[in-house]
């Protein structure tokens, strides 16, 4: 089951929330502030996975991340989630927001949150992945598994 | 009114939308608060007007605003209105803002049921899929109740999108409504199976979330998951259920011997790296769930140990961690496997990725032996030096710890270096484990009798140099090792050798900035110490230095006495008192030191940290009954008063009520006198079992280790650990040069022949002896303490409540509350319609309504009662057979003509997770599994594997004898097993049928019986040899990938009480028939059997044999040699025996269609012989059974009492034959392409019929 997913800023700034439990507003930030801590102080050639934070979760809980141009892309799961499998549900996300904006950057994330149905992109983005009957899933686009164009973030 | 519009909607113009608001903060940086308290302003504004799109656009802004954090509660009534807007923008918009700030206690919560349920009803889906997301997030439990009937409506909806929604959020109304999982389940089921992949899969999670709590209730669902498993090509299925699996496993072993065959085929086909690493874990899973050591599971440990390898050694790091993560797991059972791969593990250690370096540490955890026990701790300490960053130090710190302390001590041979480990530790900076390291000092110098002479003398100079310690008090936490330091020097005074210079460091006024528990230690054991020296000095000296002594704790101790501690201050003011007294006392010439140690004397026992908590509770004693008899509840307030004051008024019931409860209470004193009697935590009036320190028993025994001085004990900041394992080293060289020698003279007497390279070997586990004689003193435990370690649950997890049986019929009264005008005349309810849909066949309805009304009393009677239970196994099993009624036969027979992997029909399977666990193909080699099948059931394993080509009508047939029979063969079942269970515990019977080679046996009995249970037990594991030591049985089975290859599978059994060790299993070869050999090896060594023995267990071991011609049966001499090892002595043994290569052994079951064989027999190729056997009077399905299984045959076609049979030799031969009877008269025609191969099976088959 997947927790939480949280879109923030290189500085922290959320940019998509979406919390799949209930949290109380001052917590969910404390939440955000944490996992940024967490993930911010992170290379970029490190492994994305990270044991849960305090706030959310608990052992059960890992976050897993990505990390593009300017945003964070954090999941949070519980065990019952292939952890392989969510890195790619990242990416297929973004590749989905990539087709929804053309060239997807921090800004249309900023503009259009309740344009293009974005609210309801993750869960959307879940159910195309797991609805596409891939042979495989394209592992690490780094690795060049697919050739999706990896969208390009402009720096904002 | 349409003014009103046009200006409505002029107004709009002016007002902010949600862009606005973002462009606006963006442009306010400095005063962004400020800026938005405006903006909500504006917003409360905007939702006071009518028009629905200004209300509309305000809750869209706020719902930005909740992301960034701001309240938005006050908001929740508007932002029901804009749900329940016709339009679906609005409606959208408002559905997101309440599912993003909703939540249970939300009180407008409940003015949304019916707008919800409308537009779960709407017809556009759209409106429904809205409303379905928005639910998922608020639901609560009454939302769940009233709208879980609509809910469950929709997963049968027209359109994919609506049913995946609603599978998905049944999860969620499962979770606030747990009464909701028995009605719905049935449906939710069904969709496992839905035409839609995206159903499909959205039930496979639900389903796969609900078993991954509560497992046990799901394992029926078992086959058809497995069936999903090997037809799905969607790896996000696949995924899950191979999670679930892994979930499910431990609690059936069968299902994961099912397992692993597919499983492994997924890890050398699949190239997507999650679904490997899935299949990896799920194996391990299963391996764990499977007693270990079996040999041929090593083979799938060793695959999962060698992909993980190259997970840990890719680049990735994602792979890299997720390898070792995975890695650990195989650890705990598995430790001999990983510990091959230490290097690339410790190397992983110096990776920049901190997760992954925490990983490898956790896997160093299990690594450790006792050999590299130090060397792995000298690495570790190593990178504590080198660590940047306190909490990856603090992380390795508490490693060090937890590797040296792990599984009581189990790992150290050397007592000394480990306090000098942890003295080490005590000089990083800033660490927040003090008291970890504490802990462990205490631990190890109260259970180690032996060290405390080490301990104490480290402990005092730790109390000489605390000034180095507690640098920084506030920050620093590990001034707390100097309350392990104070104590042991106090507690273990006796070794100390200078108690005077330690009471003084104990008394510096530095103490008093330490923190107050601490000082409070101090003070306790300054006046410990205090006896000691005054003890010391009475009896040499005149007084005079006791006197000085107990001046200098007076002078001392009002330092503590004004402490702002309570504690301390107590202590202190009780010490010096006493102190004074003394004093006088010595003034006066008075001996003292006797009484004062009489203080402290006693020993202090370690006590199990859950000690108290596993008292059990006393028979008879109940702590919820009432002490006294509880005020009546009809006494009102007014009367109780009067009751005070009018005692002697008697009341109507209660004398005799005290009568009773004097005696009970009088005996329940006597038990409670004796149990405190036998209590070893009850402080008893009476010291007399306390023991006094100087006479205490077993001190004396223990050998006091002479302290090495060359160490320098006096130097607190040198790193002393390293001369530990110099010292530790050269002492074990020793050791093993001494071993060798003596050794070597053994053997010299012994047997000067058999030169050996035993010894130079790597020193095994049990040879290294500790440092010196260790006593771990174990930790006491509460007699009769509850052995169980439960109660860790969290009881509010709510999965709890889901822990429903969900095979139990459903009862009528278990509906999903519909909304209905009049209660009497309740609509039917779909949750009904599906109860009468999936229980087609009436009767068994009836039947099983009856009798569970039945069961109902049994429980009220007894419901402990074994007969009972039995009868609800039945039960379950009769309500499998009514679902089996209303599924729908097609699905199935589709899916198995897509499905290679021999699985049995789905609704049979369903009908009986046992049985279909049963047929369950074996993991490692797929030609013992079709034996199985084949021996199990002929019938059966017709239907499924010729069942594209059979006639339609013949499964049915086959399904419905399955179904009348079953019930009736059941209650012999049930009594065979009975039998067998009492034959097993008489004596270990013989292993019958070993379908897995060496499983777990009990269940291995289980299957045979349950899938054809009048046939006798059969086991093609002939006896070999045996003596008194030791017993062999072996079967023999051809290589299906090696035309040239024989496997013989032999069982060691350990029949004596002694240990055998280093067998060796030896034969002759002919030129015919060949061991096979590691290279290296000459022809007539033997093969080292890959284990040992101890007493009464057995373990099997497989060799490979190449063969050139198979046509004729063979026989080959062998000699096993083996070490009988008592705890004295040790003797060589040998026990000879005869291999015996039937032709059968070289026959593989292979699996023929009718067709294939028809035309096989028109060919002409093949000889004919025949063979009759006389007197055989058994079923006939036995008869083929036994060919079956004997003779590795397969049924292509049985047509009443005729059969035909195939089966192909490693080389390619092909066996037909035709086998008939009539009364206790078989004939069997046989062709083969080799006649003397043939005749020689022949022979067999007659020997074998000839034998019962």
């Amino acid at each position: 089951m997947i927790k939480a997913i949280l879109i923030f800023n290189n500085h922290g700034k959320p940019r998509l929330i979406r919390f799949y439990q209930y949290f109380a507003e001052d917590l969910q930030q404390q939440i955000i502030r944490e996992t940024f801590h967490l993930v911010s102080k992170r290379d970029d050639n490190v492994c994305n996975f990270l044991e849960g934070g305090s706030l959310i979760g608990g052992s059960d809980y890992k976050l897993i991340y990505r990390h593009y141009a300017t945003l964070y892309f954090v999941f949070c799961v519980d065990s019952s989630e292939s952890e392989l499998g969510i890195l790619d549900l990242i990416q297929v996300f973004v590749e989905t927001l990539d087709k929804c904006f053309e060239n997807v950057c921090e800004l249309d994330l900023i503009f259009h949150m309740d344009k293009g149905g974005l609210s309801a992109a993750p869960a959307r983005a879940v159910s195309a992945v797991k609805n596409m009957n891939l042979p495989e899933i394209p592992r690490n686009i780094n690795i060049g598994d697919i050739n999706i164009k990896v969208p390009s973030l402009s720096p904002f | 009114m349409a003014l009103k519009i046009v200006k409505g909607s002029i107004d709009r113009m002016f007002d902010k939308n949600l862009q606005d608001l973002v462009r606006g903060i963006r442009n306010h940086k400095e005063d962004e608060a400020k800026y938005i308290s405006t903006c909500i302003d504006e917003i409360k504004q905007e939702l006071k007007q009518d028009n629905i799109a200004v209300k509309a656009n305000a809750v869209c802004k706020l719902t930005y605003l909740q992301m960034l954090g701001y309240d938005v509660s006050w908001a929740a009534f508007n932002i029901v209105e804009v749900m329940s807007s016709s339009k679906f923008t609005y409606k959208r918009i408002g559905y997101l803002a309440a599912s993003q700030c909703f939540h249970e206690s939300t009180d407008v919560i409940m003015l949304t049921t019916n707008q919800i349920r409308k537009d779960l009803s709407s017809p556009n889906q759209y409106d429904t899929g809205v409303a379905l997301t928005g639910l998922s997030c608020f639901v609560t439990p009454d939302l769940a109740r009233d709208l879980a009937n609509d809910i469950m409506t929709l997963m049968s909806h027209t359109k994919p999108y609506i049913r995946k929604k609603a599978v998905l959020i049944m999860y969620k109304v499962f979770l606030k409504y747990p009464e909701s999982l028995r009605p719905a389940f049935p449906r939710l089921k069904e969709k496992l199976e839905d035409p839609d992949p995206g159903v499909q899969s959205a039930a496979v999670n639900v389903i796969c979330e609900l078993a991954r709590r509560n497992p046990k209730n799901y394992l029926s669902l078992a086959p058809l998951f497995f069936k999903l498993m090997t037809s799905s090509t969607n790896n996000w299925v696949l995924i899950k259920i191979i999670k679930l699996f892994g979930a499910l496993t431990p609690l059936e072993p069968r299902l994961g011997k099912k397992l692993i065959e597919p499983l492994t085929n997924l890890i050398h086909s699949t190239s997507a790296m999650s679904l490997l690493y899935e299949c990896v874990n799920t194996v391990i899973a299963v391996l764990i769930s499977l007693s270990s050591g079996m040999p041929n599971h090593s083979a799938s440990i060793q695959l999962c140990v060698q992909k993980l390898r190259i997970l840990i050694e890719d680049s990735d790091q994602n792979l890299k961690y997720l390898g070792l993560l995975a890695m650990s797991k195989i650890l705990k059972t598995h430790p001999k496997s990983v510990q091959s791969h230490k290097d690339l593990i410790l190397q992983c250690l110096d990776d920049k990725d901190e997760s992954i370096r925490l990983r490898a540490l956790d896997l160093l955890y299990g690594m450790v032996s006792k050999k590299n026990l130090m060397e792995i701790v000298k690495k570790l300490m190593l990178h504590v030096d080198k660590a940047e960053g306190t909490t990856y130090r603090d992380e390795l710190l508490t490693k060090i710890i937890d590797i040296c302390s792990q599984s009581n001590y189990q790992y150290i041979t050397n007592f000394e270096w480990y306090i000098s480990i942890l003295v080490e530790l005590t000089r990083l900076e800033g660490t927040r484990h003090g008291h970890l390291i504490a802990s462990q000092m205490l631990d190890v110098a109260i259970r180690v009798k032996a060290i405390r002479a080490f301990a104490v003398a480290q402990m005092a100079t730790l109390l000489d140099n605390a000034h180095l310690l507690t640098g920084n008090t506030q920050r620093n936490g590990i001034c707390e090792v100097l309350y392990a330091a104070a104590w042991i020097c106090g507690e273990f005074s006796e070794h100390l050798e200078n108690p005077m210079q330690t009471l003084e460091a104990m008394l510096r006024p530095k103490v008093a900035t330490l923190p107050g528990h601490i000082q409070a230690v101090y003070v306790q054991n300054a006046a410990k110490l205090f006896a000691t020296v005054l003890r010391s000095q009475e009896g040499n000296t005149e007084g005079t230095a006791a006197q000085e002594t107990s001046q200098l704790m007076i002078d001392r101790l009002p330092l503590f006495v004004q402490s702002a501690n309570l504690e301390v201050q107590e202590r202190a003011s009780c010490i010096l008192q006493l102190v004074k007294y003394i004093q006088k006392l010595q003034q006066k010439d008075v001996e003292v030191a006797e009484e004062v140690n009489a203080l402290f004397a006693g020993e202090l026992n370690p006590v199990a940290p859950k000690a108290q908590k596993k008292v059990p509770v006393p028979e008879g004693l109940d702590l919820d009954a009432w002490i006294n008899e509880p005020p009546s509840e009809s006494e009102s307030e007014d009367e109780k008063p009067k009751a005070i004051f009018a005692k002697e008024e008697p009341k109507h019931s209660r004398p005799r009520h005290t009568e009773v409860d004097e005696k009970e209470l009088a005996r329940r004193r006597e038990a409670r006198k004796q149990e405190q009697a036998n209590n070893p935590f009850y402080i008893k009036a009476s010291p007399s079992s306390q023991k006094v320190y100087q006479d205490a028993p077993g001190v004396e025994h223990i050998p006091v280790v002479q302290i090495d001085l060359s160490v320098p004990l006096k130097v607190p900041g040198l790193p002393m650990s390293d001369q530990y394992v110099k010292l530790e080293e050269e002492r074990r060289q020793k050791e093993r040069a001494e071993k060798k020698k003596k050794e070597k003279k053994k053997r010299k007497e012994k047997r000067s022949g058999r030169g050996k390279k035993h010894d130079s070997g790597p020193e095994s586990e049990e040879d290294i002896t500790p440092a010196h004689m260790v006593d771990i003193v174990t930790e006491e435990m509460p007699e009769n303490a509850l052995p169980s370690d439960d109660d860790d649950k969290d009881p509010n997890d709510p999965h709890k409540a889901l822990d429903i049986d969900l095979d139990k019929p459903l009862a009528d009264s278990e509906k999903l509350p519909v909304r209905s005008h009049r209660p009497t005349e309740a609509p039917k309810s779909p949750a009904e319609d599906g109860d009468t849909e999936s229980a087609a066949p009436q009767e068994p309805k009836k039947k099983s309504s009856k009798e569970k009304k039945e069961k109902k009393k049994d429980k009220e009677k007894d419901r402990k009662k074994s007969k009972e239970e039995k009868k609800k196994k039945k039960h379950k099993h009769e309500e499998g057979e009514d679902l089996l009624g209303g599924q729908p036969d097609e699905p199935a027979v589709q899916s198995e003509e897509t499905n290679e992997v021999a699985a049995p029909p789905t609704s049979t399977s369903v009908s009986d997770l046992d049985f279909w666990l049963s047929n369950a193909p074996v993991p490692s080699n797929s030609q013992e599994a079709a034996t199985v099948a084949a021996a199990a059931a002929p019938v059966p394993q017709e239907a499924s594997g010729t069942a594209p080509d059979s006639e339609p009508d013949e499964p049915k047939d086959t399904e419905t004898e399955e179904t009348k029979s079953s019930k009736h063969k059941k209650k012999k079942q049930k009594k065979e097993k009975e039998e067998k269970e009492k034959k097993k515990k008489k004596k270990h019977h013989h292993h019958h049928h070993h379908s897995d080679g060496g499983g777990d046996e009990s269940v291995q009995n289980g299957t045979v019986e349950e899938e054809e249970e009048p046939l006798p037990p059969m086991s093609n594991y002939c006896l070999l040899a045996e003596n008194s030591y030791i017993k062999m049985v072996c079967d023999i089975q051809g290589n299906l990938q090696d035309g040239s290859q024989v496997v013989v599978s032999v069982i060691f059994e350990n029949k004596c009480d002694s240990f055998l060790k280093s067998m060796e299993f030896n034969v002759l070869d002919s030129l015919n028939s060949k061991l096979q050999r590691p290279e290296g090896a000459g022809p007539h060594d033997g093969l080292t059997v890959p284990f040992q023995l101890p007493p009464g267990v057995s373990n099997e071991a497989r060799f490979v044999f190449t063969v050139q011609s198979i046509v004729m049966p063979q026989k080959l001499k062998g000699t096993l040699t083996f070490i009988v090892k008592n705890e004295d002595s040790s003797t060589h043994e040998k026990l000879d025996f005869k291999l015996h290569f039937t032709c059968t052994s070289y026959l593989i079951t292979t699996p023929c269609y009718s067709d294939a064989f028809a035309k096989l027999l028109e060919s002409g190729d093949l000889k004919c012989s025949s063979v009759r056997l006389e007197g055989v009077n058994m079923p006939f399905h036995h008869l083929l059974a036994r060919i079956c299984f004997h003779h590795h045959f397969s049924v292509v076609e049985r047509i009443d009492s005729c059969a035909s049979m195939y089966s192909r030799s490693i080389q390619g031969h092909h066996v037909c034959l035709l086998v008939k009877t009539a009364d206790q008269t078989v004939s069997i025609d046989a062709k083969c392409d080799e006649p003397s191969l043939l005749g020689n099976v022949l022979d067999e088959i007659k020997q074998t019929f000839s034998q019962c």
